[in-house]
């Protein structure tokens, strides 16, 4: 398929901006002007409208089929929310208008949705408060290591170091080096877990905090998650809660009385705003009580009268991390379904995708490898070294789904498990959808042992097929440029 | 239960064939952590929640005639970005690690990386970052990852925005933060010259900058890079219709806020922040990259490339911890900007200049009113200097249906009497005629 640039017409138009008679012209001097004209397509509307329903089939999401991608909670996005992100009311308020005099009397409803999701996430995770502004659950952990950094700034704590499992996401180490800490990591036990004896070596008097997903990224919960911080708060260290894998717990068991002091949740991935092929996403921050001075600026506070303000004098914050208040639209689409859900909701969504990660957990484990094989919760992690043996790879595995209409597992990671596939089937899912799953996982796996070359020359039901990523890499093309 | 599929019979049936009970999927929580049930009210019908939220929409006041831009504008929208952004292929999709079925977000993103550069006259984009302040920040660690110095220098026509952010980010960090101070609307040279030196890893500036002037860096560029430092530039993407680009004032990266590209203000997003630079600095640029290759037949596809710079394989050691991006707003801009094309933006920038041209005259009518910076020139925002103090006169023009524009004291101390005045083509003649005669009857 051509790329859009390349079919262009000269002197085609699409859409046409407004005109205006009887204004002056532009007050812009030959030397602030610019030359030519930037090489944009030339193109009908119904050109953009094709080109991109084109593209649009040449992409796979959630509302395509089954998306079992490990540690990314591919769960149906209600289209409810999509219709209420677009209310004017919200889609066209300025976001400076608080910052007029009186302003905050212009977003009242606004500011009343960022209180109440607030609240809700507060009870849910048992925290004293949220910033809602974090961009992304990257941000919040970043976001969340430099109020971790503040603390220690204050009580005069000279750290430098911030502990993390090995089982770790990439972003957590990318993040707390970011925030200016050195990264030590600590490895996981036989069993999947944090390996206490090596957390007790690693623990002194530098340690800042440790980061740590619970349940982990292969799926499990950490039963030992008290002694670990206690051990961490002995050196008055924090605990860091990524929040990528709450799905499971929502109303069973909260962050908050795991002993975290700090929490970042994926509103994208726990509460059901969709991914957008790879954002936006928004990533609050929850504090415990003695934290709570140290959000960013600014946080929507509520007056006696009920009206809402926003709280800019905050002596001791960390200072500005967004431009303002989030990524409002995101947040809207999450308290829509905050408020679908309700209490028993949340309550079922933590039970099914519980469920669901256990029944293709069990029902698969006799034709894959499982290097932890107890109990999961919202996902479960397989190994496939018994296929590689045989020649046929995770990534193998990944294509020949894709032949069978699903999207793949999340593939080699996390890194501790050799030929790793993440499956989270999430709780949108029915047990049929999740059957066919199975069958095709079993079909392959069968393959794999009689016929490997029939899955390793997948895909073959794509319009391109496996692509040849070396030299993207050695020589890359990156944009057309005219 | 809403979005749950299984029926409880099914729940059972799934149960009994793993020799389970819910309960015991959940023994692995230790008792006293479990919670003992939520405060939370019950589910509502989406009936009820649409509502809801009808009603605190209602409760935000969006039909005032808006002057207020700030870096943030009320561009008009054209039906058909919406249409084509919410087709569900795209938007319930995630980073697209499937190469083969995700040609469609991977192409588009090629596409978005190629209109940037194309727009900006610069050699690779990235994927997008948050929003115009994340990318300026970005800019700058990356400033300091290519030249090995510690000091940036941000002047002060840049957003106090993206300014405040800067401070929070680098804060833990070691860096020589210096703000300059300009003079008469635009950057001082003589400031700069100050600051810059072998030291020096960036020096960012904004065009148009905060105070809606325009301005031409090429002495700046040449100045820095005597000095081995970086020029970044930050801009206004609209106004790239007719304003001479960073790429050819020798900006060496270029960043901005592309909400302007089709996505609506939303209270503050979400937005999408873009980066641009020259091919000789691509390692060391933040943030996904799709390169295009071929298949095993010769077909030409996508992929995401240059992965040894992201945190999911260097970690600690990543050009930045930013992962999930705004993929679907970088769609949205792409959407947009093909809608318009190479002729379009033009049309619309000049309507945005024109307007805002015969929003200056028709201001400057007004008995003591006057311009804060007469000398310079501007596209579609400029300062007016009013008889009285700034605020004053918004609130008077609140309660008239008006947001007259952002009042300058707000991040600049000595500015009260100054309101930073926007206009887009969304705004009428008539609508500005009639903002003139409100502002003149309020004063």
């Amino acid at each position: 398929m051509k790329v859009i640039f390349e079919k262009s017409v000269p002197g085609r138009g699409g859409v046409r901006p407004v005109r205006q008679e009887g204004c002056p012209p532009p007050q812009i001097a030959p030397h602030l002007a610019r030359e030519r004209p930037a090489e944009l397509p030339e193109l009908s509307e119904l050109d953009v409208v094709r080109h991109f329903t084109e593209l649009s089939r040449r992409n796979f999401g959630v509302d395509s089929g089954f998306y079992p991608l490990g540690s990314c909670t591919m769960k149906y996005n209600p289209k409810m929310a999509e219709q209420i992100a677009g209310y004017a009311g919200f889609a066209s308020l300025h976001p400076l208008l608080p910052q007029l005099p009186r302003g905050e009397m212009l977003v009242q409803g606004a500011l009343a949705v960022l209180h109440e999701i607030d609240l809700a996430l507060r009870e849910i995770c048992g925290m004293a408060a949220f910033t809602l502004q974090p961009l992304a659950g990257a941000h919040g952990e970043l976001t969340g290591a430099m109020i971790i950094a503040a603390y220690h700034k204050d009580r005069g704590n000279r750290k430098t170091t911030i502990l993390i499992p090995d089982s770790a996401h990439g972003t957590n180490p990318a993040s707390a080096a970011i925030a200016g800490y050195q990264v030590q990591v600590v490895p996981s036990d036989p069993s999947g877990y944090m390996d206490l004896e090596a957390l007790r070596a690693a623990l002194s008097e530098r340690v800042a905090g440790l980061m740590l997903t619970n349940p982990n990224t292969l799926g499990l919960f950490d039963p030992h998650i008290h002694e670990i911080s206690d051990l961490v708060h002995g050196v008055d260290g924090l605990m860091y809660y990524d929040g990528a894998n709450l799905n499971p717990l929502l109303g069973r068991c909260r962050p908050g009385d795991m002993g975290f002091d700090v929490v970042h949740i994926n509103l994208h991935k726990t509460f059901a705003t969709p991914h957008g092929g790879g954002g936006p996403g928004a990533g609050p921050v929850g504090v415990g009580e003695r934290l709570v001075k140290y959000l960013p600026i600014s946080l929507v506070g509520e007056r006696p009268d009920g009206s809402y303000f926003l709280d800019y004098d905050r002596p001791s914050s960390i200072g500005y991390i967004a431009p303002f208040y989030g990524n409002f639209g995101i947040l809207l689409r999450a308290y829509a379904y905050l408020l679908a859900l309700g209490r028993e909701g949340l309550l079922r969504v933590a039970e099914n995708a519980t469920l669901n990660a256990n029944y293709v957990m069990e029902k698969l484990r006799p034709y894959y490898d499982l290097p932890y094989g107890g109990l999961c919760k919202h996902e479960c992690v397989f190994s496939a070294r018994r296929q590689a043996a045989r020649g046929v790879r995770a990534l193998d595995i990944a294509k020949a789904l894709i032949d069978r209409g699903f999207h793949p597992p999340t593939v080699y990671f996390p890194l501790t498990v050799p030929e790793a596939m993440m499956i989270e089937p999430t709780e949108t899912e029915s047990k049929e959808t999740l059957d066919a799953f199975i069958e095709a996982m079993i079909e392959i796996a069968g393959l794999a042992e009689t016929r490997p070359e029939e899955i390793t020359r997948c895909p073959t039901t794509t319009v391109v097929g496996r692509l040849d990523e070396a030299r993207a890499a050695r020589r890359p093309d990156l944009a057309s440029l005219k | 239960m809403p979005y749950i599929a299984n029926t409880p019979e099914q729940q059972e049936a799934m149960l009994r064939q793993i020799g389970r009970s819910m309960e015991e999927l959940f023994r692995d929580i230790p008792p006293d952590l479990r919670a003992p049930g939520l405060s939370i009210p019950p589910g509502l019908a989406e009936q009820e929640v649409r509502n809801r939220l009808a009603g605190m929409a209602a409760r935000n006041k969006v039909d005032l005639i808006g002057f207020l831009g700030g870096g943030f504008y009320d561009h008009f929208i054209p039906a058909a970005v919406p249409a084509l952004v919410s087709r569900s292929e795209f938007y319930t999709a995630y980073t697209p690690y499937q190469p083969e079925i995700s040609q469609g977000i991977l192409q588009a993103i090629y596409e978005y990386q190629s209109a940037i550069c194309r727009l900006t006259d610069m050699e690779v984009a990235n994927a997008s970052l948050y929003d115009g302040g994340t990318a300026l920040y970005e800019a700058i660690m990356m400033a300091l990852r290519v030249t090995g110095r510690p000091r940036i220098v941000v002047d002060d026509t840049v957003s106090p925005i993206y300014r405040t952010m800067i401070r929070t980010y680098t804060g833990n960090l070691g860096i020589e933060l210096v703000e300059t101070r300009s003079r008469g609307g635009l950057p001082d040279r003589d400031e700069l010259r100050k600051h810059i030196n072998d030291r020096t890893a960036a020096v960012a500036v904004q065009n148009p900058n905060f105070f809606g002037c325009l301005d031409e860096f090429s002495d700046v560029a040449d100045l820095v890079h005597k000095h081995g430092a970086l020029l970044v530039v930050s801009c206004y993407p609209i106004s790239l219709g007719l304003v001479k680009t960073p790429g050819a004032m020798g900006a060496d990266i270029v960043v901005g806020e592309g909400q302007s590209l089709g996505i609506p203000l939303g209270f503050g997003g979400p937005y999408l922040g873009f980066m641009a630079t020259r091919l000789g600095h691509v390692r060391k640029m933040p943030g996904r990259i799709v390169g295009r290759t071929v298949d095993g037949q010769g077909r030409q596809g996508f992929v995401l490339t240059l992965q040894t710079r992201e945190q999911h394989i260097r970690r600690e050691k990543a050009t930045s911890n930013i992962c999930t991006n705004e993929g679907l707003c970088a769609l949205t801009a792409l959407v947009y900007l093909s809608l318009l094309g190479k002729q379009g933006l033009v049309e619309l920038a000049k309507t945005c200049a024109e307007k805002a041209s015969y929003a200056g005259k028709r201001l400057l009518e007004i008995r003591d009113v006057r311009m804060r910076f007469p000398k310079r020139y501007y596209f579609n925002e400029f300062v007016l200097e009013l008889p009285v103090a700034a605020d004053r006169v918004i609130r008077r023009l609140l309660d008239k249906g008006f947001a007259a524009g952002f009042p300058l004291v707000r991040y600049y101390p000595g500015m009260a009497r100054s309101l930073l005045v926007a206009v887009t083509e969304k705004r009428t003649k008539e609508e500005i005629d009639l903002f003139a005669h409100v502002l003149e009857v309020s004063l």
